[in-house]
């Protein structure tokens, strides 16, 4: 490859979280042209990848890679091959006409600028995310994507609702995220590999590894969780908080396909088992009916859509767990098909919501007038959602039912399944398109108006789009197909896909049972509504109940435990940390080990003795000090000569910090001590005094004991000997300890230094919590005398 | 511990410990010292202000809060580990120029960055909490 296409490949991954560094600027700027301005960037993306069609075409991928942790054999590299390019022109192309829109839709917002940054932070983590080849870099990115949907769904952070769904959809995509991790690195381990090329181009074994069930559950609770599939489906339609643009590009469009792009992307290293079957076409089958159930159910334009895209989704996981070429080649042409249908109606929703004042379908009525362009909008991305001839979504339609009519009696069952749930996706289709904008006028909150120029444009090429594509088949065969196909299936595949109408297949017969079935069902659709409501009520129970029982009774859980074990006194804290000190250093050593021998008698010259000495007397003034203050001094007096001996036996920097930390320890004692306001005395009945002194007793000789057994043991040279040998000509210090903390061993100490600001921080607001307590109080008291005195 | 020696005596022995401080972080790398130490030694100074003259007159003469050094000392460190990315070498790993200055030998490194780093973070955060400990409530 060569040098410029790794700098393209790496600007592409780049370029998003660039341009939301600056957005809010160019948002201020730029005022309402914004949108157009930023909108250049995902188009010059969508433009790159369209560019890289020829490259792969034949089945060959596109590789770059920056080191990141060498270490750990981590880096940032990314690979394009058919499946990531058709997801990157997804999210690029669809992102664009997102930007423009969001420009109309969010105008006059005080906080526009930081919405374009996030929904670009989030484009920039999805390229990402289907560019990753190294499964490190991947789930980086998976995370950030579920960070950056946190943020826009929570986008209207003043409302307790989109609060609450940011952090339900957080949690939940979060902690699939975490199962994944867990996933990535057990098959990493399995493999060797540890980058997605690694693990393809050595497919095959994996499935017989007796790990590959743990791999599978793991990997699959991650992509289920993200892609919304039942039961971890609940935060989906919460997500409809989030502003239309949003629902429309991550919860529809794109950010909820990174289940279906992963399931996909493993499809040739974890697929092709009975357990792979069964768990992705059952959940996605229950998924794929719930979805259409629900939708139907809705009222709110918003949720209808939401519950569809919960139904394509599951559709989507079905056809992967069906494995077979025509099942793949189904999900692809259903992936892109669905992204500009759904994309345009989110689209077409937002603008009658933003023309009329209200989503709910109940209440809209004869549009048709005012809203004429987004009426016929609404009806080509209707045309192609209920998949009718020449759309891109009837092909997709015929190649599934291809797909399910050629084996035995449990294909059938899914076939069924597909045609009730394509039926009840196809009712709500038709219900958006034409229940607001024909019949009778109705009132809405105001007047309606057509949307502006960047209102609609996103949805009518979409729309336009979703429409056409069907006629354009040698096209779609030679450049999505095949490539897309030959990544899931890890071999070349040729597609075949024609526009044709041929009575004797039985597949056209299923896409006509859909339509009879969904066009009822469409007559009848009040009276559907009202009976699933009636079951939905008659059941009681939903999953994102489910989930607040789970959080609440995490939070009760969590503050009884918190309670039994902090329960404020300093005393008992103390006790139970040396008792389990001393319980660890002795416990092993009695059970496993024996005690180690006596030391022999030191030959010590007097001054050593001398040192010794001190520190004794320092300990007996400790235990005999009238006063607390008399006896921290009198520690320190301890800490002295034990730093003295460090000195005497050679080590000076050792002696030197302890010197350091023996000055501080007594200050800060001391001014501890002064501020605690406790007695000068230290008053102990004899009972207490003989259980404190037990417990330092046991604590201190067992520190000493092992000191004796690390004496005891050979002294390993090795690192030593190293580091003599070393630190001078490589690392250019004479100072061992230093060199090992600066140098060698740096990124322990910048973890430490770390937390010790992190603790400073934390006891300068403990400090500050009292102090404020105590300034309030007075401050009231100073109240009161001022008030007395007037 | 108010006596008028200490009174006196304090704010020089706080400013030689200071230099001093300076002096033990800077020939760490090949005598006994280094940043943990003279971060010690430099929060310890602080800290003798503090009960020499009153933590008021401390902050004003430090100007800033001691914990924002413990927070830039952190990104010292961290930045000092980035500079060797663009030479294609693993983050923190020590790059060293040595430059000739009239006959003496001035080695300049990352490593001395990063050491200088941690001695910002001991003297901030030990230091911020002697002077808040030393404080009069409220007073912080």
């Amino acid at each position: 490859m060569t040098a410029n296409l790794e700098i393209v490949v790496a600007l592409i991954a780049l370029a998003p979280f660039l341009a939301a560094l600056i957005a809010p600027s160019i948002k201020v700027f730029a005022g309402g042209f914004a949108g157009w301005v930023l909108a250049i960037v995902p188009a010059a993306i969508f433009a790159t990848f369209l560019g890289f069609i020829p490259a792969i075409s034949d089945f060959s991928v596109i590789r770059v890679g920056l080191n990141w942790i060498p270490a750990y054999g981590i880096s940032f590299s990314f690979f394009v091959d058919g499946l990531s390019l058709v997801f990157g022109a997804m999210i690029s192309g669809i992102g664009t006409f997102i930007v423009i829109y969001s420009g109309a839709y969010l105008a006059g917002h005080p906080h526009q600028g930081r919405f374009f940054s996030y929904i670009l932070m989030f484009m920039g983590s999805m390229l990402g995310l289907v560019l990753a080849d190294n499964v490190f870099t991947l789930f980086v990115f998976w995370e950030l994507t579920s960070i950056t949907s946190f943020l826009l769904i929570g986008f209207d952070h003043s409302r307790q609702a989109a609060r609450r769904a940011a952090i339900q959809a957080l949690i939940v995509t979060g902690g699939g995220g975490l199962a994944l991790l867990a996933g990535l690195i057990t098959l990493t381990l399995i493999t060797g590999h540890n980058s997605l090329t690694g693990m393809l181009a050595t497919a095959g074994g994996v499935q017989e590894n007796p790990l590959y069930l743990v791999v599978l559950l793991l990997v699959v609770v991650g992509a289920f969780a993200k892609s919304a599939q039942v039961p971890l489906h609940f935060w989906l339609p919460n997500a409809m908080e989030a502003p239309t643009p949003v629902s429309a590009y991550l919860h529809s469009a794109t950010m909820v396909k990174a289940g279906v792009y992963l399931l996909a992307r493993m499809n040739p290293v974890l697929g092709g088992t009975d357990a792979w079957f069964w768990i992705l076409t059952l959940f996605g089958g229950a998924t794929l009916l719930l979805g259409g159930l629900m939708a139907v159910r809705q009222t709110d334009l918003k949720q209808m859509l939401a519950y569809t895209t919960l139904g394509s989704l599951g559709l989507l996981v079905l056809l992967i767990g069906f494995g077979t070429k025509e099942a793949i080649l189904g999900a692809i042409l259903y992936l892109c098909a669905h992204s500009l249908f759904k994309g345009a109606l989110f689209m077409v929703a937002g603008t009658i919501d933003h023309g009329t004042g209200t989503r709910d379908i109940t209440a809209l009525g004869g549009l048709r007038e005012n809203l004429p362009v987004t009426f016929i909008t609404a009806i080509l991305a209707a045309i192609s959602m209920a998949g009718f001839p020449i759309a891109m979504g009837f092909l997709a339609k015929e190649e599934m039912y291809l797909a399910l009519t050629q084996g035995s009696w449990p294909d059938l069952a899914f076939l069924a399944v597909l045609i009730i749930g394509n039926a009840l996706m196809m009712v709500v289709g038709l219900l958006i398109a034409f229940k607001p904008f024909l019949g009778p006028t109705v009132p809405t909150p105001h007047s309606p108006h057509e949307g502006t120029p960047s209102l609609l444009v996103g949805s009518i090429v979409l729309a336009v789009l979703g429409v056409c594509a069907g006629l354009a088949t040698d096209w779609i065969n030679t450049a999505v197909l095949n490539p897309t196909g030959g990544s899931i299936y890890n071999r070349a595949v040729n597609a075949q896909i024609h526009l044709a109408f041929d009575l004797g297949n039985p597949a056209v017969w299923a896409s006509v049972a859909t339509w009879i079935l969904g066009g009822l069902l469409f007559w009848k659709a009040d009276a559907v509504r009202n009976r699933l409501r009636r079951a939905g009520e008659a059941i009681g129970w939903t999953f994102d109940a489910g989930f607040d029982a789970l959080m609440f009774g995490l939070i009760r859980f969590a503050d009884r435990i918190t309670r039994l074990l902090h329960h404020g006194r300093l005393e008992w804290y103390l006790l139970l940390m040396f008792v389990c000190l001393a319980g660890i250093i002795y416990v092993p050593l009695l059970v496993v080990d024996s005690l180690p021998a006596l030391p022999a008698w030191p030959e010590l010259t007097f001054y050593e003795w001398g040192a010794i000495l001190i520190a004794a007397l320092g300990l007996l003034a400790v235990l005999t000090a009238k006063t607390r203050l008399t006896a921290i001094v009198a520690l320190g007096i301890q800490g002295f000569s034990v730093a003295v001996i460090f000195m005497l036996f050679g080590a000076p920097d050792l002696s030197f910090t302890q010197f350091m930390v023996e000055t501080l320890t007594v200050i800060i004692l001391a001014l501890v001590m002064t501020r605690l306001h406790l007695d000068d005395v230290d008053h102990r009945d004899l009972e207490t005094a003989v259980r404190d002194g037990a417990v330092a007793l046991a604590f201190g000789s067992g520190i000493a004991v092992l000191l004796l057994v690390v004496l005891q043991t050979d002294l390993d040279l090795t690192l030593t000997e190293f580091f003599r040998q070393t630190s001078t000509p490589i690392a250019h210090g004479r100072n061992i300890v230093n060199v090992i903390l600066v140098d060698y061993r740096a990124i322990d100490t910048l973890g430490e230094i770390s937390v010790v600001m992190a603790a400073g921080l934390a006891i300068l607001a403990l400090i500050k919590l009292r102090a404020d307590a105590k300034g309030k109080r007075r401050g009231r008291r100073r109240g009161a005398i001022k008030g007395s005195l007037q | 511990m108010n006596t008028v020696i200490f009174r006196t005596a304090a704010p020089a022995l706080a400013a030689l410990m200071l230099v001093f401080s300076v002096f033990v972080l800077l020939r760490g790398h090949n005598e006994p010292g280094g940043g943990f130490i003279g971060g010690l030694m430099g929060a310890s100074a602080l800290a003798i202000y503090g009960i020499a003259t009153g933590v008021r007159e401390t902050r004003k003469a430090i100007r800033v809060h001691p914990i924002t050094f413990a927070g830039l000392g952190v990104v010292l460190a961290a930045v000092s580990g980035f500079i060797s990315l663009p030479f294609e070498v693993p983050f923190l790993t020590g790059l060293w120029w040595i430059f000739d200055v009239d006959g003496s030998e001035i080695a300049l490194s990352t490593p001395l960055i990063f050491d200088i780093g941690v001695y910002a973070v001991v003297v901030g955060a030990v230091g911020a909490m002697a002077l808040a400990l030393e404080g009069d409530e409220g007073e912080d």
